[in-house]
């Protein structure tokens, strides 16, 4: 509950987390972060690291997609240029994680802005298909580019390393993703407490009137592909440090439609509902698996029939989520918040 | 004083002609009016004048310098403001949100320093804040209204956001695209004193489109009549309502009446 929460600078006023009560929501949460690799086990830790690496994804292309509503189809792709490019950088120059993260990035923003380019004369559908074709092109070049990436075999890199530690194991690579995630949101977020952000949102919502408010909408969109494109690079140097091997499959054009699946049931333009959905759309598979699993021991000659039913009824949750709540999880999360804010009372 | 001046703006749309020559000057600090039966030509002129639209020839000046090629976002940000006819708030944003996106242009926050935002971009935002809440929440009695998202808002207070909006730009001009269309009487006088407390106390110069005649004439200072976008006549309130072209292009002649009714 709280009632009587005044504020009487514009500082609190404009604070991200403005109640103590959400701070103190907030401190639990990280505690419970700080706590869970000592507690789970090495499958749930290899599942949340999964996920970790999904949620910087997801609030890369949120930032593009649900904030300047440019609709990309290239986003696996970005995410794929980081990998490789944290995949040579660690093999040939045997340069170390905490320097491979902001340089993978990097190479991903530098082709997010030629991506970019064409929005200047381009917008809405026709855009979308530029990021498609950017999309085909990088798997073209993952593949055929043999000398750098591997051609189809892939490339192996060594586990990462940082400050000449080796980093191996789920439980060493939670401590890699927590802090990019908490790094990736807090700079998302702030982005929108700013001029930046708000440029955004106004070229989603009416890009002709955001123009004539002073906007360089050419600047504004590229500065969306560039800062989009460098977090899914880094999401990308965390993916290959994951796996610690790369290959081009693991960059289709259907993980592209499964991020923006993502923003999409979690809530567009909204960085909590980046966070849902990749949590959404990577551990409802599982669960979905794990049910099935438990189902069998009861009766396992139906397996043959309910094997394939786990993505109809993965499909299916999304589109109940889209008709009764289209605007994401995050929405729902908003309505919860909202009830406990003047709980026990109505009103 | 002249701080606006347009010279012989044409603007044709393929075969159509929309402007004609049209050609006047605003003074610093006065309240021009640009008036005229649908489809004049009143909105072409204005979304010439802030750079939506580009005339096939003319020039415009703004404090003496030419501004005729410039990008709307250039010319916003040397102090043209334009509220629309139809609103155009970004809907997916609060009332502050959209507040503050007027002072786009003035502010200097870069990429990386937002997504840092401790430091400069948090003094700027905060800077910001209050001479929003000081100047222009305070003066448009929108307090109650700040952190609600414009789409919920009624027809007459999201009018008023946009003013409010175009403010925030710090605006040296302000074009105004028929700000009491479809408001009641009530919300109309509001309106109009806004208008002219916006004159009086901010110094701005307003160039606006109406067809709420009562209005136009009682607070503007010249107004300028626009037929089939071609000027007719411009001067006091006064002698624009008893120009015999006026009183033409609004009632029709007698000629007209008769050939209507045989």
């Amino acid at each position: 509950m709280r009632i009587g929460d005044f504020k009487e600078t514009y500082a609190a006023d404009e604070a991200v987390f403005r109640s103590t009560t959400s701070r103190f929501w907030l401190g639990v949460l990280f505690v419970l972060l700080l706590i869970f690799p000592f507690i789970a086990s090495d499958y749930l830790l290899y599942m949340a690291n999964l996920t970790g690496i999904a949620i910087v994804a997801a609030i890369g292309l949120n930032i593009l997609t649900g904030a300047a509503g440019q609709i990309s189809l290239g986003h696996a792709g970005f995410v794929g240029i980081g990998a490789y490019t944290s995949a040579v950088l660690t093999n040939h120059l045997g340069l170390p994680f905490l320097i491979c993260l902001p340089l993978a990035g990097l190479m991903s923003a530098f082709f997010g802005i030629l991506v970019g380019a064409p929005s200047m004369r381009m917008k809405g559908l026709y855009l979308c298909i530029t990021t498609l074709a950017a999309q085909v092109i990088f798997e073209f070049i993952f593949v055929h580019w043999e000398s750098v990436t591997g051609g189809i075999r892939g490339l192996n890199v060594p586990p990462p390393s940082i400050f000449g530690l080796k980093i191996d194991g789920e439980f060493g690579f939670y401590w890699l993703v927590l802090p990019v995630i908490i790094l990736t949101a807090t700079a998302a977020r702030n982005l929108f407490r700013t001029r930046v952000g708000r440029a955004f949102i106004a070229i989603r919502d009416r890009d002709i009137s955001a123009e004539l408010m002073g906007i360089n909408l050419f600047r504004y969109k590229l500065y969306a592909f560039a800062s989009s494109s460098f977090i899914a690079g880094m999401a990308g140097c965390l993916w290959v440090s994951h796996l610690k091997t790369i290959t081009p499959e693991h960059f289709p054009l259907h993980e592209s439609i499964r991020y923006l699946a993502m923003i999409i049931v979690g809530g567009l333009g909204n960085i909590l509902g980046s966070i849902f959905g990749a949590i959404f759309m990577t551990l409802i598979p599982e669960v979905l698996q794990t049910a099935l699993k438990f189902f069998e021991q009861f009766k396992p000659e139906a397996m043959a029939y309910l094997y394939p039913l786990q993505t109809v009824v993965f499909g299916l949750l999304i589109v109940v989520f889209l008709v009764f709540e289209p605007h994401g999880l995050a929405e729902i999360w908003c309505r919860i918040k909202n009830y406990f804010r003047l709980w026990p009372f109505k009103h | 004083m002249t701080l606006l001046q347009a010279d012989n703006l044409n603007l044709s749309f393929g075969g159509l002609q929309v402007l004609h020559d049209i050609s006047f000057s605003v003074d610093d600090g006065e309240i021009f009016a640009i008036i005229g039966p649908n489809g004049a030509g009143k909105t072409s002129i204005l979304n010439c004048l802030g750079g939506f639209y580009l005339q096939d020839h003319g020039t415009i000046r703004l404090d003496g310098q030419d501004i005729s090629s410039l990008s709307p976002d250039r010319r916003a940000a040397m102090g043209m403001a334009r509220t629309f006819q139809n609103i155009a708030l970004f809907r997916g944003m609060t009332v502050l949100d959209n507040i503050k996106l007027g002072a786009h242009s003035y502010l200097q926050t870069g990429l990386l320093a937002a997504a840092f935002y401790w430091g400069s971009a948090h003094r700027e935002e905060m800077r910001l804040r209050a001479e929003i809440e000081d100047k222009i929440i305070d003066f448009l009695e929108i307090e109650h209204i700040r952190k609600q998202p414009v789409s919920a808002l009624a027809y007459g207070l999201q009018k008023r956001v946009e003013l409010a909006r175009a403010l925030a730009m710090r605006p040296r001009v302000l074009l105004m695209d028929e700000p009491v269309a479809g408001m009641n009487a009530e919300e109309t006088e509001d309106m109009a004193r806004f208008i002219l407390d916006i004159q009086e106390e901010w110094g701005i110069t307003i160039i606006i489109i109406e067809h709420d005649i009562h209005m136009v004439m009682d607070i503007s200072n010249r107004v300028m009549v626009v037929n089939f976008g071609q000027e007719i006549t411009t001067g006091t309130p006064e002698s624009v309502q008893s120009h015999p072209e006026v009183i033409k292009a609004y009632l029709g002649t007698k000629q007209a009446v008769a050939a209507g009714n045989s």
